[in-house]
């Protein structure tokens, strides 16, 4: 009745999905980002951010450096290497769990040596909301890397996932970009 | 396409046991089963709204009531407006959503199944979590205590200083909750339309209840995620002693209306896009003509999707914005009239020398066209910030978000529902029931809120739980709460309606009003694969080049 459509394909649903789910989290970050300026400047008591925050260079580092090692993975496993693949995934979950130790080592100092907490005052309550939606998606992002590379270590992991876990990448990258904002609000325009 | 489709085995379905068919339902991720999940939880959760209105009503009839006490009144007028958005409003446009999109696409289900169930559940325990308030706000004391903060929750009342108790918290969490629910859904839609089209519908081809859903969809992902984001502040000034809104350790009370209106304008466009999506395949069907100006009906929804992103702080002109800030939202409130007027031009010109059915989804269409019409331009009129200064918070903006809610969105989806009825029953909904269920419906609408705006005018403001009698706010009180009377009747005979058609309904057949789009050229109900083979389509009336294979419309288009 109708000619047959030869060529008929449309978008992966994964990464339409992930690009979704990235627009609303971004709407969630910049409501976040926006209250942290619009309250910059006007901490009525201390801790003032400029005397206690340190920026995290070696830490950002790592988390930033995990984008290009989980790109490398997802590479590998396109290829086929499931080897090199656990190698690069492995090394980005060691990236971001640096990354984590080092907000969590900052979080110490600041709570038992500097007496900020997040009901201190107004830049605690900014601070540690901001930086701790970033660090739960960075925990998610750990959480749901670990569960594949729990299936790598299971042999369960193959070539044909590689459109799979490039989703999860997507996911990872959008988490290291937002540092990116996160770190020039609160460590260098907030200070 | 084919057409034929198995003969589903219903009578063996129906003779199943109790448990086993709940069973189904409730593990189900199939979209049209999930679709009237929604649609039947809306229901519900609009009779308990529409409950909550009344008792308001009955409280203010005549100066000095004292029907219900202070303290219940704010409950209701919280608990109403929290209720009609997030528990019947956002769920029935997802319910028809999710029900018509794979069939309007040519889909066999959502691109998720399983989120979408996931995404139900979370909307549907929203809704519980609010209601369970009533018992556990108190700590089950057995005194009972729902919110009472009104719908937008403005600082400073949400505060532990002001909203002892956990009411307040049982408010953020069902919106939180059911707010995820909403971005699952919004996610789902948008992978659904973008990724599961039948071979030959491109974008331009698909149905506009498809593109306007869309469009709806991206509004969700961008709109409820800032209310999600204020949520969860406001969960840290109450649990953790955060300062957010704390105005005396530094914090906004501002913010928050800003947070909370950022998701609150484009709200009303997420309600209202998909009431548009119903009129506009309605108003072709029953006009026996083609949708007149598709790619600017598209183009006016995108316009209407970007402009509604920045037009929140109309909301706050009574708050004292600078005269700039005033003047960009003054402006950018009055655009959107524009693109709002081409899709109204547009539904006109298709009934323009149509061969108009007045059927009962198109009197319900004809209806929201009016009205639709009339709430706009009062919306024109409250955009201007002086006139809003004289009227902001009165019973004028009640009465004209009202008589968008209601006369707009409402009656739209009334059509909806009649349309669509006999392809999700496979029965016909009776025409003189619905008819009943119109004239009384409109006849209440146009009492309650067409003479609501007087007292208004006259200076009554929304909130109050009484009056002083004299000021010349009494006869129009009287008028508008006899208005509930009708419209209470009217909702009577629609479920009534409901039930006697699905029960004794004559058999609708596939394609009862032959129509153009797909859902209809499977049976009715549709089987659970929807279409037997997925079919292919060259123009947007597929069903239409079906049936004039002589005079198909892809020559055309």
């Amino acid at each position: 009745m109708t000619v047959p459509e030869p060529n008929w394909v449309l978008p992966a649903r994964g990464p339409v999905a992930m690009f979704c789910l990235i627009a609303a989290e971004a709407a969630i970050f910049t409501i976040f980002v926006v209250a942290y300026l619009f309250y910059a400047g006007k901490n009525p008591m201390g801790p003032q951010p400029r005397d206690v925050l340190e920026a995290p260079i070696f830490y950002s580092i790592c988390l930033l450096s995990s984008s290009l090692t989980i790109h490398m993975a997802v590479a590998a496993l396109r290829k086929g290497s499931i080897r090199n693949f656990g190698a690069w995934w492995g090394a980005t979950i060691v990236l971001g769990a640096t990354f984590l130790y080092g907000t969590a080592s900052e979080w110490h100092r600041l709570i038992y040596r500097e007496g900020l907490t997040i009901s201190t005052n107004l830049f605690g309550t900014t601070y540690y909301s901001l930086v701790g939606l970033h660090g739960s998606h960075v925990v998610i992002g750990l959480v749901a890397m670990t569960t594949v590379m729990a299936f790598a270590f299971l042999g369960k992991v193959s070539q044909e996932h590689a459109e799979r876990v490039d989703v999860l990448s997507l996911y990872w990258h959008f988490v290291d970009a937002v540092w990116v904002v996160v770190f020039t609000v609160v460590y260098i325009i907030g200070r | 396409m084919s057409t034929d489709s198995i003969v589903w085995p219903r009578s063996e379905s129906l003779s199943r046991p109790f448990v086993d068919q709940l069973h189904e339902w409730i593990t189900t991720v199939d979209h049209k089963q999930l679709g009237i999940m929604y649609i039947v939880y809306a229901l519900i959760f609009l009779v308990i709204g529409g409950v909550e209105a009344t008792v308001m009503r009955i409280q203010l009839i005549r100066p000095h009531n004292d029907f219900v006490s202070p303290q219940v009144f704010n409950r209701m007028f919280t608990m109403h407006g929290t209720t009609m958005i997030f528990f019947v409003a956002m769920p029935i446009m997802f319910g028809f959503g999710n029900y018509l999109l794979p069939l309007m696409i040519g889909a066999r289900d959502m691109a998720f199944p399983r989120l979408n169930a996931f995404s139900f559940w979370l909307t549907a325990f929203g809704g519980f979590l609010l209601y369970f308030s009533l018992l556990g706000a108190n700590g089950l004391y057995g005194a009972g205590n729902a919110p009472d903060v009104g719908w937008f929750a403005y600082a400073p009342l949400t505060s532990l200083a002001f909203s002892t108790g956990h009411s307040t918290d049982f408010w953020t969490l069902s919106l939180l909750v059911s707010g995820f629910g909403s971005i699952g859904t919004a996610i789902n839609i948008i992978a659904t339309i973008v990724c599961m089209r039948c071979p030959g519908m491109t974008l331009g081809k698909m149905p506009l209840l498809a593109w306007l859903n869309l469009v709806m969809a991206g509004l969700v992902l961008l709109a409820v995620s800032p209310l999600t984001a204020a949520q969860i502040m406001l969960m840290i000034d109450r649990y953790l002693g955060g300062h957010f809104f704390d105005t005396q350790a530094g914090g906004s009370a501002v913010i928050w209306m800003h947070f909370f209106w950022i998701f609150g304008h484009p709200e009303v466009y997420v309600l209202i896009i998909p009431a548009f999506a119903f009129i506009s395949e309605i108003v072709p069907v029953f006009s026996r003509k083609a949708m007149f100006g598709y790619p600017i009906m598209v183009a006016a929804t995108v316009a209407i999707g970007f402009l509604s992103m920045s037009v929140w702080a109309h909301h706050m002109f009574t708050v004292g914005m600078s005269s700039n800030a005033n003047t960009f939202f003054v402006l950018s409130t009055m655009a959107i009239s524009v693109p709002t007027g081409i899709k109204i031009f547009n539904w006109l010109a298709t009934m323009w020398g149509g061969k108009i059915l007045f059927k009962t989804p198109m009197l319900f269409a004809i209806g929201f066209l009016f009205q639709f019409l009339i709430a706009g331009l009062t919306g024109v009129m409250l955009s201007a910030a002086p006139f809003d200064w004289q009227l902001g918070n009165s019973y004028f903006v009640v009465a004209h978000f009202h008589y968008v809610i209601v006369g707009g969105i409402l009656f739209a989806l009334f059509g909806a529902f009649y349309y669509w009825f006999p392809k999700m029953s496979g029965k016909m909904c009776s025409e003189t029931l619905g008819r009943w269920h119109f004239w009384l419906f409109l006849i209440g609408f146009h009492l309650t809120f067409d003479f609501m705006h007087i007292p208004g005018l006259l200076g009554m403001p929304r909130r109050i739980y009484t009056y002083e009698p004299g000021r010349g706010w009494d006869t129009w009180n009287l008028i508008i709460t006899v208005g509930v009377v009708f419209q209470s009747l009217g909702i009577l005979v629609f479920v009534y309606n409901l039930l006697w058609s699905y029960f004794r309904g004559e058999i609708a057949g596939s394609d009862p009003w032959d129509a153009w789009t797909l859902e209809w050229s499977t049976s009715s109900p549709p089987p659970a694969y929807n279409f037997a083979t997925i079919p292919t389509v060259r123009s947007r009336r597929p069903l239409w080049d079906l049936k004039h294979p002589q005079d198909p419309d892809w020559k055309y288009e």
